[in-house]
C-alpha cells in the first residue's frame, strides 16, 4: 500500500542519523528495526527449507499411496497424508520452493518492467497520457480478478501464474518510478548533465534510476507478499498451477473439501503460507521505515503530518 | 464541488473504455480456438466455420471489437455458451449473494476495525493495544481461505453453531440469510478489518494529540465525547478513503469467499466461467465487476470532496 503517494523530494535514502559522527550501539539499531528483523529470520527460515527442500523432504512430494491416505500427523509423516496418500511435510517444503520461485519471478517481471515504463513516463512527457492510461485501465481491475481473467486466457501452468501476477504488478511499480522520477528530473543535476551532452539513455540509467531504488525496494517487499499470495489464491481457486505442483495454494484448495474429516491437512500448510506471508509484511514495513521513513504509514509520517 | 464530480466522472469514461478493450483484447488475442471448445475435438471442419461465422469469429479483430463494444454500451454482454442464457442474466441471477456477502462483510470489518483501532489508540500501550496488533498483522498475513476454512473448523465443524457452507436468499428470511453469512463475512471483512484497524490507531492517536482535544478535555467534556464526538469525527476523514478501498478491494475477496463457502455468488460464478472456458462469460462478469470497481472508487472520491472541501483545491491538479 501507499505507493500510490508521490515521494517527496529530498528525502534521505538512509535512516536520519540522530547525532553525526556519532555511532549508535549495536542494540539500538535492532531495537528500532525489529520487524525487519524478525521478518527477516522468517523470510530466511522458507529459504533455507526451499533451497534445501529435496534434503528435507523425506519422501517424494507426487507419491501416491492410497493405502496411507488420509492419515493424521505421526512420526513417519509429520503433516500426515492427504486424500492421495501424499505425504504432505514433503508437498509443503516443496511448496516453499514454488511460492518463492513464483514470488521472486513476479518481483523480476513486474519492476524490470514497470520500471521501464515508469521511467519512460515521466522522463517523456509526450508518452505520459498513452502510457499511463494503460496503467491506469489495469489499475482498474481488482488485483485478482484480473489475474483470474489472464489465467483464463492463456491457461492454467505456473509461468503463466507469473505473467498474470507480474501483469497486475506493472502499473503499481510504474506508478512509484513514475513519481520519483517527476520530482527529480527538473533538479539541477539532471539538467547540468543534460547542459553536459550527456545522453537520455546515460541520464535515465546512470542519474536517475539511482533515485527510484529505495522506493523500489520497498515496494518490491510487497509485491513479493502479493505474488506468494497471490499464487496460493489462484491455485486454491483451481486457475493457477496445475493439480500435480505442489504448491500452497493447491495443497489447500484440496483440503478445502475435507476440512471436517481431515482438518490437519489445511492447518500446517495454512500456518507455513501465513508465516511466509507475515515475514514478507514485516520486511516490507521495516524497509519502509527504515528506507523512507516519511512516507505514508512510515515511522516519520505522524510527524511530517504535525509539522 | 460540482466541477470536481463532473471532472472525476469524465476521467472515468476513458478508463472504462480501455478497459473494456483490455477485457476484449485479452480474451481474443489468445491462442486457443474457442470452437473446438465448443464442438470438442472430433468436430468437422465445416461445422466448426459454421460455429465461427455464427459467433463472429470469421471478421478482423477491430471489426469484432466494434460490433462487441456496440452491444456493450446497449447493455448486451452476449450469451453464456454453457448456460444458454444472456451473460447479463445470468450475472443478476448470482448477484444477491455476492452484494449481500460484499455488504455484510464491510459492516463486519467497518465495526471491528474502527472499534479495534479506536481502543487501542485510547487505551495505547496496554494489553488491548496488543492485541490488536497482533490481530491487524495476523488479519494482513493469514490468506482469506485460510481464515476461511479455520472459521469453519472452529464454528461449523467443532462448535457446530453456524452452517459449514451455502447460502440462503434473502426470501428465505433475514435471520437465515445472515445465519449463513456470517462466517463468510467474518473471513472477507477480516482482512480489510486489520487494516482499518492499523490505519484508525494512526489516525487517532495523531488527533488524539490536538490542541483542541486538550482544549475539550479541560473544559470537562466527558472522555467518552471527547473520543467519539471530537476526535473519531475528525480521524474518519482519510478513514473514508480506507473504506473505499475495502469496499473496492472486498469485491476481489469474494471470489475466494464465495469458493470456501460455496456460495452461488458471481465470484462463484466467474470460476465455473474460467474452468469451463465460456468467455463470453467471463469478458462479461470482469467487466461487470471492473465497472463497479471503478464506480466505487468515483463514489468514494466525490464523496470526500464533500466531506472535506480542501480536496477540491489539492487533489484537482
Amino acid at each position: 500500500m501507499g505507493s500510490t503517494e508521490p515521494v517527496l523530494p529530498g528525502i534521505p535514502e538512509r535512516s536520519p542519523a540522530p547525532a553525526a559522527g556519532r555511532r549508535r550501539p549495536w542494540s539500538a539499531w535492532v531495537a528500532q528495526h525489529e520487524s525487519l528483523i524478525i521478518g527477516g529470520m522468517l523470510l530466511g527460515v522458507v529459504l533455507a527449507v526451499a533451497i534445501l527442500a529435496p534434503v528435507i523432504a523425506p519422501y517424494d512430494p507426487n507419491l501416491i499411496r492410497p493405502e496411507i491416505r488420509l492419515m493424521r500427523p505421526n512420526a513417519g509423516h509429520l503433516f500426515g497424508t492427504d486424500n492421495f496418500g501424499r505425504d504432505l511435510f514433503s508437498r509443503t517444503v516443496y511448496g516453499a520452493r514454488n511460492s518463492l520461485l513464483v514470488g521472486v519471478s513476479v518481483l523480476l517481471v513486474s519492476c524490470l518492467l514497470g520500471a521501464a515504463v515508469g521511467l519512460l513516463a515521466g522522463y517523456y512527457p509526450r508518452s505520459d497520457a498513452s502510457l499511463m492510461g494503460i496503467m491506469d485501465s489495469l489499475m482498474a481491475f481488482p488485483g485478482i480478478v484480473l489475474a483470474v481473467a489472464i489465467m483464463a486466457a492463456i491457461g492454467p501452468r505456473l509461468e503463466n501464474v507469473v505473467v498474470a501476477l507480474g501483469v497486475v504488478q506493472i502499473p503499481r511499480v510504474t506508478r512509484v518510478v513514475r513519481s520519483v522520477v517527476l520530482t527529480i528530473v527538473h533538479t539541477q543535476y539532471i539538467e547540468a548533465g543534460r547542459a553536459i551532452g550527456l545522453s537520455d539513455r546515460r541520464l535515465l540509467l546512470r542519474h536517475i534510476l539511482p533515485n527510484c531504488i529505495a522506493p523500489l525496494i520497498v515496494q518490491g517487499s510487497f509485491i513479493f507478499g502479493f505474488a506468494v499470495l497471490g499464487e496460493a489464491s489462484l491455485s486454491f481457486l483451481g486457475v493457477g498451477a496445475p493439480p500435480y505442483i505442489p504448491s500452497w495454494g493447491n495443497i489447500l484448495g484440496e483440503a478445502r473439501v475435507f476440512v471436517r474429516d481431515a482438518p490437519y491437512m489445511m492447518l500446517l500448510p495454512g500456518l507455513a503460507l501465513s508465516l511466509a506471508i507475515l515475514g514478507l509484511n514485516l520486511i516490507g514495513d521495516g524497509l519502509r521505515d527504515w528506507l523512507d521513513p516519511l512516507s505514508p504509514g512510515g515511522r516519520l509520517e505522524a510527524d511530517r503530518r504535525r509539522r | 464541488m460540482l466541477l470536481y464530480s463532473a471532472r472525476r466522472i469524465l476521467q472515468a469514461i476513458p478508463v472504462m473504455i480501455l478497459v473494456a478493450t483490455a477485457v476484449f483484447l485479452l480474451l481474443h488475442l489468445t491462442p486457443g480456438d474457442p470452437t473446438e471448445i465448443l464442438l470438442g475435438p472430433e468436430a468437422t471442419p465445416e461445422r466448426a466455420a459454421e460455429l465461427r461465422r455464427d459467433l463472429g469469429l470469421d471478421k478482423p479483430i477491430p471489426v469484432q471489437w466494434a460490433l462487441w463494444f456496440g452491444h456493450v454500451i446497449r447493455g448486451d454482454l452476449g450469451e453464456s455458451i454453457f448456460l444458454g442464457r444472456p451473460v447479463t442474466q445470468a450475472i443478476r441471477e448470482r448477484a444477491e449473494p455476492t452484494l449481500m456477502l460484499t455488504l455484510v462483510s464491510l459492516v463486519v470489518s467497518v465495526l471491528l476495525g474502527l472499534g479495534l483501532g479506536v481502543l487501542a489508540a485510547v487505551r495505547r500501550g496496554s494489553w488491548v493495544d496488543l492485541c490488536a496488533t497482533v490481530v491487524a498483522l495476523a488479519g494482513i498475513s493469514m490468506p482469506t481461505f485460510w481464515i476461511g476454512l479455520n472459521l469453519i473448523l472452529v464454528f461449523a465443524v467443532i462448535l457446530g453453531v453456524l452452517p459449514v457452507a451455502g447460502y440462503q436468499p434473502l426470501s428465505a428470511g433475514l435471520w437465515e440469510n445472515l445465519r449463513y453469512l456470517i462466517l463468510p463475512a467474518l473471513t472477507l471483512g477480516f482482512y480489510d478489518a486489520a487494516l482499518l484497524a492499523r490505519m484508525t490507531r494512526s489516525m487517532m492517536l495523531g488527533v488524539l494529540s490536538e490542541s483542541y482535544v486538550r482544549t475539550a478535555r479541560s473544559i470537562g467534556v466527558p472522555e467518552w465525547r471527547v473520543v467519539l464526538r471530537h476526535a473519531l469525527r475528525n480521524a474518519l476523514i482519510p478513514l473514508l478513503t480506507v473504506m473505499g478501498l475495502t469496499l473496492a478491494g472486498l469485491i476481489g475477496g469474494a471470489l475466494i469467499t464465495e469458493t470456501v463457502f460455496n456460495i452461488p455468488g458471481v465470484g462463484r460464478l466467474l470460476i465455473q466461467a474460467v474452468l469451463r472456458r465460456d468467455y463470453q462469460l467471463v469478458q462479461g462478469i470482469v467487466l461487470v465487476i471492473a465497472g463497479a470497481y471503478v464506480g466505487i472508487n468515483l463514489l468514494v472520491d466525490i464523496l470526500y470532496s464533500v466531506l472535506d472541501p480542501r480536496v477540491n483545491k489539492s487533489i484537482s491538479r
